[in-house]
Parts: C-alpha cells; structure tokens; sequence
C-alpha cells in the first residue's frame, strides 16, 4: 500500500477558494465583513448623517420650503422658551423615572441574583425577559385600560374605601388630572413599567458579581443590615445600576408614544420630532430636536464609561 | 446581619415586582371579552366571545396583518445574513477597528428609536427615496442585527476551535466544514435570535412610524386604534395575536439557548 500524500489534491472549485482564503485571512476577514459593515454604513451611518445635514438646513417661514442652505438658524429654535419647557420636560421625566426604576428593581435583582435558586432562578429570568420582550403597544394599551377613568384602579380604590385618596392624589397640582391616564402621573407609572426590565438584567448581573464572602465578613465585623448595603453592596453594584440606567434613561429620553397615549398633551422630544416632522413638515427643526437626544446619551455615556458601567454589560 | 435566607420583607418585595410586570398584560385578555365597547369599565358588565369574530370579518385588519408578517420576515433573513457574517468576523481574530463595529453594531438599538426614525426619514427626504415596504424593512432589519448578532457570537465564542481544525484535518474544505460542523453547532442559536429578531419587528412601531409613509402595519394600526378607539374589544383582540406573535418566539428562543453549555467542544 502506497503512503497517501500529506497534502490532499484538490477536488474542485470550492476547495481552491477554501485553500485561498485560508492563504489569505485578511482577504476573508474583509469578506466576511463586507456586506454587515456596508448596510451599517450606508443605511445607518448614511441615514445619521442625513439627519445632521437637515438640522443645519432651515424652513422658509412663508412658503414652508426647506431651505438647503447652511445655517444655525434651526439650532437657536432649540432655545425658545417653548422648546427649552420640551428639553427640560423630557429631562426630569427620564431622570425621574430611571431613579424609580432603581429603586424598584433593586428588591427583585437582588433576590434573583443572591436567594433564587435551580428553578426559582430560572422562573425569575424568564418573569423579567417575558415582559421585556413582549410587545410593547400591548403593554401600553393594557395600562390604558387600567389607568382609565372607569378602569381597575379606581375600581379598586372605591371598593377598598380609598376613592378619597385617589381623588386627592389626582388634585394635587402640576402631577395630577381628570383621570391617571390622562395626568403627568399616569405617564410616569406607565414609563416606569416599561424600562424597568432593563434596570433589572444588568443589576442582577452586577449583583451576581458580588461575593457572598464579603457580605459574611461586613456582618462578622459588625456592621448592620444598612450598612452593608451602604458601604458593600452598593458601590460594587454600582456599575450594573448604571448600566440599567443607560437603558432606561435614553429610552425616556425618545419615547414619544407613550406621552400620546397616556398623559396630558404636554409634549416631549419624542413627540416634539415626531410632529415637527409629520403634521409640521418642518424636516430642520425635527432634526435638530433629535440632535438633542444623541448629545444627552453622549454625555451620558461619557460619564458611565468613567464609572465603569460598560464592565457590567 | 447576613443570612443565607432571604428576609420577609425581601421576598414581599422581589414578587410583588415581579406580579407588577405581569398582571397588567392579563387585562388585555380579560377585556377581549367584555360586553361594554364605548368605555374601559370595569369590573366588564358581561362576557361575549363575539369580538373574535367581529374583528376576523373586519377587512382593515388584515392588510396591516400581512404587511407586518412580511416586513418581519425578510427583516429577519436580512438579519440573519448580516448578524452571522459580522458575529463570525468579530468572534475569531483581532483586528483594527474591532471595537468601532461593535459599538456601530449597538447603535441602533442604544439610541432612541426616535433617532433611528428620524435619521431614516431625514435620508430618505434627502435623497427623494418614495415609502415602500422597503423602507420600512431597512430601519427593522438595522435594528435586527444586533439581535442575531448577540446570540451567534455568543455561540462562536462556546465553540471549540478544536473541531474546526479537526475537520480540516480530515480533509474537509471551508464550505464543507461550514455545513457539516459549524452549522449544526450554530444553528439554535442563529433561530433563537432569528425568532427574537423576527418578534422585535413585528411589533416595532417607533421606527415604523417614521418609514412607512400611509402604510399600516399591524402595530401601526393598533396606534390609531388607541388614539382614536372605534370598538374598543376588537383591539384587544387584535393585541392578544400581536401578544402571541411575540411571546412564542421568545419562549422558543430561552429553550433554544439555555443548554448552550453543551455545544460540541465545549467541555474542554
């Protein structure tokens, strides 16, 4: 029997190509990339770049033809009284709501990331990824129905004897209204169920992080419940909570169907964009209005970096 | 004081979260049934199973139905294609650059969907680009990528490039070893996130609102539903299908990829 040859003859076209890309990684390497990078490229990157290029364009206040000419014009818009309540609006909501959104994720991140365990643990994942990946219109629409006037909630209250407290809480000034769901309240609740799966996977992951060795030797040295939390606890999770809140800020930051739908028609930059460009036609100021958004998470995520948040991820 | 069994209060608190993300959708079954159509009362005056009916026979509901159905799957194969390439690319070799792609990669889902919508928009206003399904399809399957890129790289990093070479050795070429090896190995993943992807856009509405001109897809046209309800149970029934579409892929795709730990060559 003859020895066979260490190298086997090629059998054909497709092992000519596999030899030479073999031969050639960097060549398969750009292949493999081509088309992935192309469509980002193109139709993101392109599409980022058209939307800065209208910004700097401006409208024709009579004729409402958009003018393609450079100008900052459109950017000072940003600065009208108006506009600037629609900034700051926006701002406090998203900083208002991602502080909820910790607070409340803490209790379940840190149950499933310390206590939770086999089957528990697996029920916990899947009750936070079920709700976080299931439609978001139904989600809204199923708190329309419970925040509506002749809804479940005040359903509730009157039979628990509270329909006074509702009442109270719906007078109070600036957060209150006719109903929950058309009061800046009822936005908020609605915003906060939401994101707050998004607070919640990062927190626990962080929280998972967390050895339990060092949670025995805070309590062997003395400290108590909230001083382990204080000083142990929380900076080392730290990280996971600004991770989530990257999430839940820069996703207040340009909902604009949530705002439509639930609140009063006070409006946001989402909204803002959302009619400057439809009913408005006016393409520039839309563009600058979603300018706003970018340079917030820029900064943002600036921040976070520094602090370590995207280890958490 | 620290104890290895939660605290009372904790565990109070820990399911009281999580009853908090899951009763609300409920209400959206129990008021498919209600016989009340003008108001959300509650508790529902009577029980009728003749909603499912009446929006069966409803024409307007069907068109944005099937749009939906067919943006999210040519989205999702375009997905596909573009998440393996770029997950089999990022998975293997260092190279410059590597860090840019992932973060372009991200971006689309890390800001706001009102930017990607308006980005879009302000491109296709640019270049005088006319609203077809294909535009709505190119913002989804931007955003889509993301999704199968996760999970594929994920599995590329568990396979073992020892069965790789293996195949190699035993003579078997690029494409060879890509059907027979690296396929089988990637395939669950490369469904889970195609099903994830296909769920995400089916039910996506921010970006969709920016790319499809006087198209409707299904979760457009429940927008219009709720902001100006006409027979208020037909779009909970509408919403029970959107729900379902959505919550069986991702179910699917948990089974899918929980026992990730056992790809072949992954035990060493």
């Amino acid at each position: 029997m003859r020895d066979a040859p260490a190298i086997l003859p090629d059998r054909g076209l497709a092992d000519r190509i596999s030899a030479a890309l073999w031969r050639h990684p960097k060549a398969f390497l750009g292949l493999l990339l081509a088309l992935p990078l192309l469509w980002l490229g193109v139709v993101y990157l392109g599409s980022l770049a058209a939307l800065l290029l209208q910004s700097f364009y401006s409208i024709d206040e009579f004729s409402g033809v958009v003018k393609e000419e450079f100008t900052l014009k459109t950017y000072a818009e940003l600065f009208r009284a108006q506009n600037l309540d629609i900034i700051v609006r926006t701002l406090l909501m998203s900083a208002l709501v991602t502080l909820a959104c910790a607070v409340i994720a803490f209790p379940i991140a840190y149950f499933a990331a310390r206590y939770a365990k086999g089957r528990w643990k697996a029920l916990f994942y899947l009750g936070v990824m079920l709700p976080l990946w299931s439609s978001y219109l139904v989600k809204v629409y199923a708190w329309k129905l419970i925040l509506a006037k002749e809804g479940i909630v005040t359903w509730a209250a009157e039979g628990a004897g509270m329909g006074f407290f509702l009442d109270a809480v719906l007078a109070l000034p600036g957060v209150g209204g006719n109903s929950l769901s058309t009061s800046p309240m009822g936005t908020f609740i609605v915003f906060v169920y939401i994101w707050l799966p998004y607070m919640i996977l990062p927190m626990q992951a962080s929280l998972e992080r967390v050895p339990g060795s060092m949670l025995e030797a805070a309590a062997d040295l003395g400290a108590s419940g909230g001083q382990t939390f204080r000083t142990v606890i929380l900076p080392l999770a730290l990280p996971g909570v600004i991770a989530g809140s990257i999430f839940t800020f820069s996703l207040t930051l340009g909902d604009y169907i949530i705002p439509q739908i639930i609140g009063t028609s006070a409006r946001f930059i989402g909204l803002a964009v959302y009619q400057l460009q439809g009913t408005a036609g006016n393409i520039p100021l839309a563009a600058a209005f979603a300018v706003v958004p970018i340079i917030i998470m820029l900064i943002y995520l600036t921040i976070a970096k520094r602090m370590g948040a995207f280890d958490a991820l | 004081m620290h104890s290895d069994r939660a605290s009372l209060g904790l565990k109070i608190a820990a399911i009281t979260g999580l009853l908090f993300l899951h009763l609300p959708i409920l209400l959206i079954f129990l008021y498919a049934f209600t016989t009340e159509e003008k108001s959300y009362q509650f508790p529902p005056p009577g029980l009728t199973l003749k909603w499912f009916g009446v929006a069966w026979g409803r024409d307007d509901i069907w068109p944005p139905l099937i749009l939906s159905l067919e943006v999210a799957a040519i989205a999702t194969v375009v997905a596909i294609i573009l998440g393996t390439l770029v997950s089999a690319a990022m998975s293997r070799t260092k190279f410059f650059g590597r860090e840019q792609i992932s973060l372009l990669i991200l971006l689309p889902i890390a800001l706001p969907g009102v930017i990607t919508g308006m980005a879009l928009r302000s491109a296709f206003s640019v270049m005088d680009i006319p609203y077809s399904v294909w535009t709505i399809i190119l913002g989804h399957a931007t955003f889509c990528i993301v999704i199968v890129y996760n999970n594929a790289v994920a599995r590329f990093r568990r396979i073992s490039g020892g069965i790789l070479e293996a195949s190699s050795d035993l003579g078997a070429n690029g494409f060879q070893t890509f059907r027979h090896v690296l396929l089988p190995n990637l395939g669950s993943a490369l469904l889970a996130g195609g099903m994830l992807a296909f769920a995400l856009s089916f039910d996506e509405v921010i970006v969709t609102t920016f790319t499809a001109g006087q198209q409707s897809t299904l979760p457009i046209w429940m927008l219009q539903e709720l902001v100006r309800p006409r027979q208020r149970p037909v779009t909970n029934v509408v919403a029970i299908v959107v729900f379902m579409v959505t919550f069986l892929p991702i179910l699917c795709a948990y089974y899918l990829t929980r026992d990730g730990d056992q790809t072949a060559g992954g035990g060493k």
